[in-house]
């Protein structure tokens, strides 16, 4: 596979697919069916070919790896630039895998529309891919905000009954985030007269820019990724873009598109502008502080299921932004292992919602309860990611938050002892939902007659338990390939990296 | 002096081939007249093209220096007759339904392309006004071409005269700079402030009065604002195809000339008059976004986008650099195959035999013609400029020269407003993705339409490969060189 481009088959494999489904012609049920089947087939070869990537992948280099390079845009010396390194390696494979556990997952709860419904997943999977992979400043941007338009149409055309008002916030919210920070990008690019993410960088710190222009600049990038992912109090489109979206688009809102905010952190505003990051860590610690104490409180208070889980994405997200500006490498390996395991627990919750609303047609906490009596295999799998949300030791929520934690103690300990509030407020509310939703007599009429998970949603989560278990179990299979980039990335924004015990 | 005519040449053969499509014309006396003429003139208009793309772009005067052929020019005419095509191929099967398919109306595309040819090549103050004269008059009775409809003479008469009076503010703007100067020919001006101790004579006053008049005669013609008070009614009154065409090619030659004129005798006056197209530019950005939110017809609310298109078109005018001019020649360039194309989408909607106009009317399109939304959603995403659509690229290029001008607060602004613009595209997209299907338009009948909206649609959404963006970029690059110097 040496001179393969593989990162660009992985990115663009998903579109030849949707391509295909978009020619498939004749009776509705056929369509259905041929759609299911390309999709399905389309990303398991994409994420069997994005292993591929992780399997060239050295972990020891520090720098980017599978490196492609062309031009691009003529006159404005704007290149085709892709590559993976250490921090998007694992991004890149959740964006894969949740694609192909959503397919899955989707296979008998959707029937309307399902040609545009499996196109417009096979879109997110690439544009996904892409925006991990890409290197030039505006190709990323290309990605980021590409993204916007399938996972409108996936809220306005397949979700609950306020998806329109859902779907314009979510896009017009992130959209005037996204513009600031392409301003933010034409000025770098004026300064240093390059669009790759590595020269940008590199030339920034020769040429060591002003730290008022600084401060500017990561404003604007702050207002485009703080609206990803998502802080407080810029987290308002999050509750209802999750809640309207139907169970694959909330799978992959939480799964991949809130990690675009801390890995648009991680690439471009602290390597890039380390002194301005250093300047507004406790402003973004403050705001991480009140997300994940208010918004944990809130999500106690939910009577929706979804919108409890959507409001603990925000508290968990939290734990992460503290992560990323905590300077040390516990608190970023933290915070890339607490995206990695929301991505996949976070994403499993939403799935496990959309089982029990598949069937009853109501996401209130109150509508169910007893569940364990007719559904034990439903009941084993919500514990575990219920257990892993909480960050029970053993599953991968632990690792992410006693990174972070550990890291942050470091620097603040006031700041982890509020960090460390969200572990208990959060135990307090999935405890209390798993409680109310499957424990207790099944005395409900409505769901005396409810099945337990199908063949294809045991499935969809069997690689998610597996991961989940696996990255609580054994995070150095996780943390080995990160180090040599998470180190480079310290040293970018000027902090000894010493070995410390934790690895 | 020797008489080269080798500059002129596109131009002379759109005048020798619309004056033989008039003979023809005016001896067949069939009712199928038009359907033969309106191919000959597209050929015409092709054959035009395809000798400017083939001809030396170095720059050559014709006419003692009145008319100037380069590679500025060569870019704008190729998208003029491009764009001119394009409509006049829309144009058959509406003008035929609605038994108003007269051969005149080729003939008067024809000359309108030949006025647009000339405006981009115009090198003195009266082949300007000439020439932007032969366009508008076309326009205005093309406007009215629907005689017996009374919105179409209304849209046709209130173009008229609010044109004439910007023809006469523009021709009271040259009188006056030519009063100041002494000259009509650019290349004179532009040495005239700008000998050796030119630069601390200054501009005398007159002459910038006598620039605003005329700038303010062009922004009527790209219907900026404060001078696009007649393009909503004019858009919505005028035949859908005189629409198409009105919104594509004579905006794309009123910019490229407003460029020649403040590029090329007053490049050295940036200063004096960036101001003054900024304020223009936000404000038809602005005015455009909000504007458009609210309208209900398509062809309206076209026309609050186009005002507000041509502010961000604008935007890389007013960096004034040869970036800008580059930004503002790829934005225009990619505006017109949006515009065509999304024109070519509203021509496809007829319901019954009857053309329609409202938005609503595309409820849930997305079901009953999937196709067709498609195509229509990728416009109104292009138009709102989300990437990796090709109005992104647009934007990228013009709020890039902005920024490297220094114009950081104006591009911030401007990429905001961009938001608002986004809201009513998406409210489109929402209309025909997410409402309930209102009744099936008619199976389309005219292929030609079906082909315009296929080939734009692809243009745009595959823009982003090198394939496709290249041939526009590179030339549109050139251009800017050659307009630069």
């Amino acid at each position: 596979m040496g001179d393969w481009p593989l990162l660009s088959l992985v990115t663009f494999l998903p579109l030849v697919g949707a391509g295909f489904i978009l020619c498939i012609r004749g009776e509705v049920e056929v369509v259905a069916r041929n759609s299911r089947s390309v999709a399905l087939w389309t990303s398991l070869v994409t994420f069997l070919l994005s292993l591929l990537v992780w399997g060239n992948f050295d972990p020891v280099q520090p720098g980017f790896q599978l490196v492609e390079k062309a031009p691009w845009l003529a006159g404005l010396g704007i290149t085709y630039y892709m590559g993976v390194d250490g921090i998007s390696l694992w991004f890149v494979l959740l964006s894969t895998l949740l694609t192909v556990v959503v397919v899955i997952g989707s296979w008998h709860s959707v029937h309307t529309r399902v040609k545009e419904y499996m196109i417009a997943f096979l879109l997110m999977d690439s544009l996904m891919v892409g925006v991990f992979c890409a290197l030039d400043a505006i190709l990323f941007y290309l990605f980021f905000e590409g993204i916007l338009i399938p996972m409108y149409l996936i809220i306005g055309i397949w979700g609950g009954p306020r998806r329109i008002y859902a779907a314009f916030k979510f896009f017009l919210y992130t959209l005037l985030g996204s513009v600031l920070f392409l301003v933010a990008i034409l000025v770098i690019y004026l300064h240093t007269g390059t669009t790759e993410i590595p020269e940008m960088t590199a030339r920034l710190h020769a040429s060591g820019l002003d730290l008022s222009i600084q401060k500017f600049l990561w404003i604007a990038m702050f207002a485009s990724f703080a609206v990803k992912v998502p802080m407080w109090p810029f987290h308002t489109w999050l509750p209802d873009a999750h809640v309207e979206a139907p169970t694959a688009g909330s799978v992959l809102l939480a799964g991949v598109l809130l990690k675009l905010g801390g890995y648009g952190f991680l690439r471009f505003s602290l390597p890039m502008l380390p002194e301005a990051s250093a300047y507004y860590a406790p402003f973004v610690f403050t705001l991480s502080i009140v997300a994940i104490v208010y918004t944990s409180l809130v999500a106690l208070m939910q009577n929706d299921m979804k919108k409890l889980i959507a409001y603990s994405s925000v508290a968990h997200m939290g734990i992460v932004t503290i992560g990323i500006f905590t300077p040390n490498a516990l608190g970023v390996e933290g915070s890339i292992m607490q995206m990695l395991s929301h991505g996949l627990v976070s994403g499993a919750l939403f799935m496990v919602v959309g089982v029990v609303y598949d069937r009853i047609h109501s996401r209130e906490i109150a509508a169910y309860g007893g569940l364990a009596e007719a559904m034990p295999v439903y009941a084993f799998t919500f514990m575990l990611f219920m257990m892993a949300s909480v960050g029970l030791p053993g599953t991968s929520g632990f690792i992410g938050e006693i990174l972070v934690i550990v890291g942050i103690f470091q620097f603040s300990s006031w700041v982890a002892a509020f960090a460390a509030t969200g572990m208990i407020l959060g135990a307090a509310y999935m405890l209390w939902l798993y409680r109310r939703v499957i424990f207790g007599a099944l005395v409900k009429e409505s769901l005396k007659g409810i099945r337990d998970m199908r063949f294809n949603e045991v499935v969809a989560f069997a690689p998610l338990v597996v991961l989940a278990l696996v990255m609580g179990v054994y995070p150095s299979l996780f943390l080995d390939p990160m180090h040599a980039s998470v180190d480079q990335l310290l040293a970018q924004i000027g902090v000894e990296t010493t070995k410390l015990a934790l690895r | 002096m020797t008489f080269d005519l080798t500059p002129v040449l596109s131009e002379l053969i759109l005048f020798v081939g619309v004056l033989a499509l008039l003979l023809v014309g005016a001896f067949r006396e069939q009712d199928a007249t038009s359907r033969l003429l309106a191919p000959l003139a597209i050929l015409t208009l092709i054959v035009a093209a395809i000798v400017v793309i083939a001809q030396d772009k170095t720059r050559a005067l014709g006419f003692d220096g009145h008319f100037v052929f380069d590679g500025y020019a060569a870019f704008l005419k190729v998208l003029i007759l491009l764009g001119s095509a394009g409509a006049l191929a829309l144009a058959g099967g509406f003008l035929q339904d609605e038994r108003i398919d007269r051969f005149e109306y080729p003939l008067l595309v024809l000359f309108a392309s030949l006025g647009m040819s000339m405006m981009v090549s115009a090198n003195s103050l009266i082949a300007l006004y000439m020439s932007l004269e032969l366009q508008s008059l076309s326009i205005y009775v093309m406007a009215a071409f629907h005689r017996d409809n009374l919105r179409s003479t209304e849209a046709g008469l209130k173009y008229f005269v609010l044109g004439a009076l910007a023809s006469g503010m523009l021709l009271y703007g040259c009188s006056l700079v030519y009063g100041f100067s002494g000259t009509l020919q650019f290349d004179a001006l532009a040495t005239l402030w700008s000998g050796a101790d030119g630069g601390a004579k200054g501009l005398p006053l007159g002459a910038l009065v006598g620039l605003i008049f005329v700038v303010s005669g062009l922004a009527f013609k790209m219907a900026a604002v404060p001078f696009h008070m007649w393009t909503p009614d004019v858009y919505e009154g005028a035949p859908s195809p005189v629409t198409a065409f009105m919104a594509g090619a004579p905006k794309v030659a009123a910019v490229g000339l407003l460029l020649r004129v403040l590029m090329g005798p007053f490049h050295q006056w940036v200063d004096q008059w960036q101001q003054i197209v900024i304020v223009v530019s936000i404000a038809s950005m602005a005015l455009g976004s909000f504007a458009a939110i609210g309208q209900s017809n398509f062809k309206r609310l076209m026309a609050y986008s186009g005002i507000a298109n041509v502010g961000y078109a604008l935007v890389g005018v007013a960096a004034g650099t040869a970036g800008g001019i580059n930004g503002a020649l790829v934005y225009m360039a990619i505006y017109l195959f949006m515009t065509i194309g999304t024109f070519a989408c509203i021509l496809l909607m007829r319901r019954q035999g009857r053309y329609v106009e409202s938005i609503a009317d595309l409820a849930g399109l997305s079901r009953r013609r999937p196709m067709m939304a498609l195509a229509l959603a990728i416009f109104m995403f292009s138009l709102a400029g989300i990437p990796p659509l090709a109005g992104f690229i647009g934007k990228l290029y013009v709020f890039k020269a902005a920024i490297d001008a220094g114009l950081i607060r104006f591009a911030v602004l401007g990429v905001v407003i961009s938001v608002v613009g986004a809201y009513y595209y998406l409210r489109i997209v929402k209309i025909m993705y997410f409402d309930e299907p209102a009744e099936a338009f008619d199976p389309p009948t005219y292929p030609a339409v079906g082909s315009v909206v296929a080939i734009c649609a692809v243009l745009m959404l595959f823009f982003v490969i090198p394939v496709l963006s290249s041939p526009i970029l590179g030339s549109a690059q050139t251009a800017a060189t050659a307009l630069a110097k």
